[in-house]
C-alpha cells in the first residue's frame, strides 16, 4: 500500500507554517519546552467561527486549510486524524470548572470541545465533508493508525484524496504532570544541545501536521509513503532488529536501500539506548538524522518527522540542523523514520517520488 | 486477504448482565438495567437515571483475577471483563496462531478514577499518592491493559469518535483483515460513568432524569450507561473450522457536517451511513429483518434517526428497536455492546424490545418492538451516531458457507 | 437592583461578549435588536445554553424550557426586560 504525500500544512515550534521549504531560522529553547509558533487564526476563521473553538482545534483547522491549499484541493475524501491527547485545554478547563463550583452552573462549550474528535469533526464542518471520518487516540500510535485508515482507504478505492493529520498541544497543566511523573529532564538544556545531553529525561513539545495523501502520481509531489509500522513493546533490541528487517523485505528493501534513518531521539537516558541500537547495529551504513530538538517530545511528532522526510526527498538535501553524524551517501531515495513514545514505537518509510 | 469477515466471539458487560447469557436472560425478563446512581457520590444523584453496573472497582478486580493494588481504570476493567469472554467465546486458546490484533474504542478512559484527584495533580506539595491514575486518561490506556491481559501484541489501535466509536473500532478491524493485514481482531469498546461525563451532558440538557423513552413523542433525553463489548472478527482462513456465529456483511462511516452536537433534522448522515453499509456487499434494505436503532431517546436524535429510516426503507420499515432503554448509552462503547445484542438477536431469532415506549412520533408514525418477538433474523442492521456529527452504521448477517 | 433597561443591555452584551468570546465581533454587528440566532448574530443551540446559564449564575433568572428559551433570547433587548421582569 502507497500513497503520495501531494500538500503538507504544519504548525510547529519552528517557522514551518505556510512553509515550502526548510527554514533557515532555527528556533531554540532553554526552558525544557518547544511550543508553537503559531498563525493569526482570523485569518482563516471568521470570529463567530473561532469563537468557541479550543487552541488545538484552531492549530488543526489552520494547519489542514493550509495543507489543501498546497495540494491544490478543495475538498478532501476523507478526514482522518490521529490525537492522543485531544483538546486537552477544553478538558481541562470542564473539569476546573466542576470542581470550583461543586458541580453548578456548567456550561456546555468546553465539554463538547473536549471530546477527542473535535478537530477531524471541526474540520469537516467547516468544509462541508461528509466523507470518512474517523479520529485515533492511541498515544504514540496515533498519527501512525491514521496514516494506516488513509493507506487502507486509498487500497480499497474508497478515496481519491485523504486528508490526514497529526495534532497533540501541551498544556500549562499537562506539561507540570509530566513533570511529576518523570518526563522532563530536572535540569534546563538548551534544545539544541538534545543529542549531547546524557541524562534522565526529555523536552516537552507539540505540533499539528496535516497531509493529503493521493492514490495517483502527479509532478508536484513531495515524496511516497510507501510503509507504516507499529510495533508495540518490543520484547528485546534483538526482536526489534528481526521487526525492522522484515518491514524493510516487505518493502521489497534491505537496509543498504536506506539512505537516511530518522530517529526519534529525545535525549532521555533511560530509554534512547534503543535508537542507539538501531543505528549501531542495523543502519551503519545508513545516514542519520534527528529531530526532536526542533519539535520536542509528544505523542504525535511523527507527524512532523514525516513533514521534514517528505522535505528532504523533495528536495534531494538533507538540513545541516538534523544530521546525525556524517551524511553517507549523496543520493537520497529511502528515507525510513523510526520513533517512539514510551513502549510505542513505530516506522515509516518514505520513498523518493520520481 | 480475506473477502469474508466472520464473527466467531462475543463478549459484554453492562448494566444488564455481567456476561453474554445474563445479557440475553435480562433482555428476554424485560429487565431494564436504568436505576439511580449509586458507585460515586455527585450532587445530580436525586436526578439521574442511569445504567450503572453496581459492582465496584474492587469487586471488578476479583473478577478479573487482579491485585487488589493494581491501579486499573474502571474503563480498562471493564474492556477486559468482555474482551476476555469474547476471546473464550471465539475458542482462542493459542493467541499467537494467527496474527491478532485489538481495536478497542473509549471516550473519556480513566476520568472516573483521574477526576477524583485532579485538585491533588494540580499540587506541587502532594505527596503523588494517585499520580499514576493520569495515565489512565489516556484513551490507550485501556487497549494497552487489554491488550496485556489477553497477551495480543501484533496489532494495537484505539479510536475515539465519541458514540460512533466502537462501531468504528469493528469496521476499522475488518477492512484490517480484508486487506491482510492482521487474520483476526478483537473489535468493540468500554466506557464507564464519571462526573465529568454526566455534569457534561446535564450541561447540554440532553438527560431524562427517568428511563429514556426511545423513539417515543413525549420523550425528554437519554440515560447515561456504562459497559464494554467486543466481537471476534476472523478471515475465512483464520476461522476455518470453527464455530462461525455470524458474518460482518456490510459497513459504512460518513460525517453529518450539520453540527458539534446535533444531527441534521432530515438525518442525511444517518441515511448516508446506512446506505454505505449496503453498498459493500450490495445487501438490499429488504433484507434487513431487525434494525437495533441509535435510538438514544433524545428529540434530535431519534426524530433524525426516524426519518433517515423512513427514507431508506420507504413503507417498508423492518422491525426496530433501542436497546438504550435496557443499557443506558454507553457512550464509546455503545457500538460494541449493540453489536453483540444485534448477534445475540439473530442467535436467537429473537427481537428485544423497545421500552418504555406509548407514543410514536407524529413526524414519522415509527412503532418499535415492544414485547420479545420471535423472528426468523438472517440480517441486523445496528446504528450508532456520536457528536461531532460522526455517523456510522454495521449490517451482520448469517453466515451462508 | 435600579438599573435603566439601556443600562442592562449594555451590561448583558458586555457580559455575553466575555461568555460566548465574542470580542472580535465588531460592536455595530451587536445592537440592542440584533436578532441573536439564525440570521444577525447567527448564534446556536450551544449559545443559547450559554446564555441561559449566565443568566442563572449572574441575574439569578431561571429559563424553564427551550420554547421559553426562544422567544426570550431573541434579542439583547428582550433577554433584559425578560431579567426585569422575573428577577427576584
Amino acid at each position: 500500500m502507497k500513497a503520495y504525500i501531494r500538500g503538507t500544512g504544519v504548525i510547529s515550534p519552528q517557522l514551518t507554517f505556510n512553509c515550502t521549504h526548510f527554514p533557515d531560522d532555527i528556533r531554540e529553547s532553554d526552558t525544557n519546552l518547544l511550543r508553537c509558533i503559531e498563525p493569526s487564526y482570523l485569518d482563516f476563521l471568521n470570529p463567530v467561527m473561532a469563537r468557541r473553538m479550543g487552541r488545538v482545534i484552531k492549530m488543526g483547522i489552520a494547519s489542514a486549510l493550509i495543507c489543501m491549499k498546497n495540494a491544490r484541493l478543495d475538498m478532501p475524501d476523507a478526514i482522518i486524524t490521529g490525537t492522543a491527547l485531544g483538546c486537552l485545554g477544553d478538558t481541562e478547563k470542564f473539569l476546573k470548572a466542576i470542581i470550583a463550583d461543586d458541580e453548578q452552573f456548567l456550561t456546555p462549550t468546553s465539554f463538547i470541545q473536549s471530546i477527542q474528535n473535535s478537530v477531524s469533526a471541526q474540520i469537516a464542518l467547516h468544509l462541508n465533508c461528509t466523507g470518512h471520518n474517523f479520529t485515533f487516540a492511541h498515544k504514540g500510535f496515533s498519527f501512525e493508525s491514521a496514516l494506516r485508515d488513509a493507506l487502507m482507504l486509498l487500497e480499497e478505492g474508497e478515496a481519491q484524496n485523504v486528508l490526514v493529520g497529526g495534532i497533540d498541544e501541551m498544556t500549562d497543566h499537562n506539561y507540570f504532570f509530566y513533570d511529576k511523573l518523570g518526563l522532563w529532564k530536572k535540569e534546563k538544556i538548551n534544545s539544541s544541545r538534545l543529542l549531547q545531553s546524557d541524562s534522565p529525561g526529555t523536552i516537552g513539545g507539540e505540533g499539528s501536521a496535516f497531509f493529503v495523501l493521493n492514490k495517483n502520481k502527479s509532478e508536484d509531489d513531495y515524496a511516497i509513503l510507501a510503509g507504516v509500522k507499529t510495533i508495540y513493546n518490543p520484547e528485546s533490541a534483538g526482536a526489534l532488529h528481526i521487526t525492522i528487517s522484515e518491514f524493510l523485505k516487505d518493502n521489497g528493501l534491505g537496509r543498504e536501500n536506506i539512505d537516511l534513518v530518522l530517529y526519534g531521539f529525545n535525549g532521555d537516558s533511560r530509554s534512547d539506548h534503543w535508537f542507539t541500537f538501531v543505528k549501531e547495529n542495523v543502519f551503519m551504513n545508513s545516514g542519520a538524522g534527528y529531530f526532536k530538538h526542533l519539535c520536542g517530545e509528544y505523542q504525535t511528532s511523527g507527524s512532523f518527522a514525516m513533514w521534514l522526510a517528505a522535505l528532504c526527498l523533495k528536495e534531494g538535501k538533507v538540513p545541516p540542523v538534523i544530521q546525525w553524524g556524517k551524511q553517507k551517501s549523496e543520493q537520497l531515495n529511502h528515507v525510513l523514520i523510526y520513533n517512539k513514545y514510551g513502549n510505542n514505537h513505530s516506522l515509516l518509510l518514505l520513498k523518493k517520488s520520481s | 486477504m480475506s473477502s469474508r469477515v466472520f464473527i466467531t466471539g462475543t463478549g459484554i458487560i453492562s448494566a444488564i448482565g455481567n456476561n453474554v447469557e445474563e445479557t440475553y436472560a435480562a433482555l428476554l425478563k424485560k429487565k431494564s438495567g436504568i436505576g439511580k446512581l449509586e458507585n460515586f457520590s455527585t450532587r445530580h444523584r436525586d436526578h439521574l437515571a442511569v445504567g450503572e453496573i453496581k459492582e465496584p472497582d474492587d469487586l471488578l478486580k476479583v473478577r478479573l483475577g487482579v491485585n487488589s493494588s493494581s491501579r486499573l481504570s474502571r474503563t480498562a476493567m471493564l474492556g477486559m471483563i468482555a474482551a476476555r469472554e469474547a476471546l473464550a467465546s471465539a475458542g482462542i486458546s493459542n493467541i499467537k496462531q494467527f496474527r491478532t490484533g485489538i481495536i478497542s474504542a473509549t471516550s473519556v478512559g480513566g476520568m472516573g478514577i483521574a477526576e477524583n484527584h485532579f485538585t491533588q495533580y494540580l499540587d506541587p506539595d502532594d505527596d503523588n499518592e494517585f499520580l499514576d491514575y493520569i495515565n489512565t486518561l489516556d484513551c490507550s490506556d485501556s487497549t494497552e491493559r487489554i491488550a496485556d491481559f489477553l497477551g495480543i501484541t501484533d496489532y494495537l489501535s484505539t479510536i475515539s469518535t465519541a458514540c460512533s466509536s466502537s462501531a468504528n473500532s469493528i469496521m476499522f478491524g475488518a477492512r484490517m483483515i480484508k486487506l491482510g493485514l492482521v487474520d483476526r481482531v478483537i473489535a468493540g469498546g468500554t466506557d464507564s460513568l464519571s462526573r465529568f461525563t454526566v455534569n457534561g451532558f446535564m450541561s447540554l440538557k440532553i438527560l431524562d432524569n427517568e428511563p429514556c423513552k426511545p423513539f417515543d413523542a413525549n420523550r425528554k433525553g437519554l440515560n447515561l450507561g456504562e459497559g464494554a463489548g467486543y466481537i471476534v472478527l476472523e478471515s475465512e482462513n483464520a476461522s476455518r473450522g470453527k464455530n462461525i456465529v455470524c458474518e460482518l456483511t456490510g459497513y459504512g462511516n460518513v460525517n453529518d457536517a450539520y453540527h458539534q452536537t446535533a444531527s441534521s433534522p432530515e438525518g442525511k448522515g444517518a441515511f448516508a451511513a446506512m446506505q454505505k453499509a449496503f453498498a459493500v456487499n450490495g445487501i438490499s434494505p429488504q433484507q434487513v429483518d431487525y434494525i437495533n436503532a441509535h435510538g438514544t431517546g433524545t428529540e434530535v436524535n431519534d426524530l433524525s434517526e426516524g426519518l433517515a429510516i423512513q427514507k431508506l426503507f420507504g413503507a417498508a420499515i423492518p422491525p426496530l428497536s433501542s436497546t438504550k432503554a435496557f443499557t443506558g448509552h454507553t457512550l464509546a462503547a455503545a457500538g460494541g455492546i449493540e453489536a453483540v445484542l444485534s448477534i445475540l438477536a439473530m442467535q436467537h431469532d429473537t427481537i428485544f424490545p423497545n421500552l418504555n415506549f406509548s407514543e410514536a412520533m407524529p413526524e414519522t408514525g415509527i412503532v418499535p418492538v415492544q414485547s420479545v418477538i420471535n423472528k426468523k433474523i438472517n440480517t441486523v442492521l445496528s446504528n450508532s451516531f456520536g457528536f461531532g456529527g460522526n455517523t456510522s452504521s454495521l449490517l451482520f448477517s448469517c453466515a451462508q458457507l | 437592583m435600579n438599573i435603566t433597561l439601556d443600562e442592562l443591555i449594555e451590561q448583558l452584551k458586555t457580559d455575553i461578549i466575555e461568555q460566548l468570546n465574542l470580542a472580535d465581533i465588531k460592536r455595530e454587528d451587536f445592537q440592542a435588536d440584533t436578532p441573536l440566532f439564525g440570521t444577525g448574530l447567527g448564534l446556536d443551540s450551544i449559545d443559547s445554553l450559554e446564555i441561559s446559564v449566565l443568566l442563572e449564575r449572574k441575574y439569578k433568572v431561571k429559563i424553564t424550557n427551550s420554547q421559553e428559551g426562544k422567544k426570550v433570547f431573541q434579542s439583547l433587548r428582550t433577554i433584559a426586560e425578560y431579567i426585569q421582569a422575573n428577577q427576584k
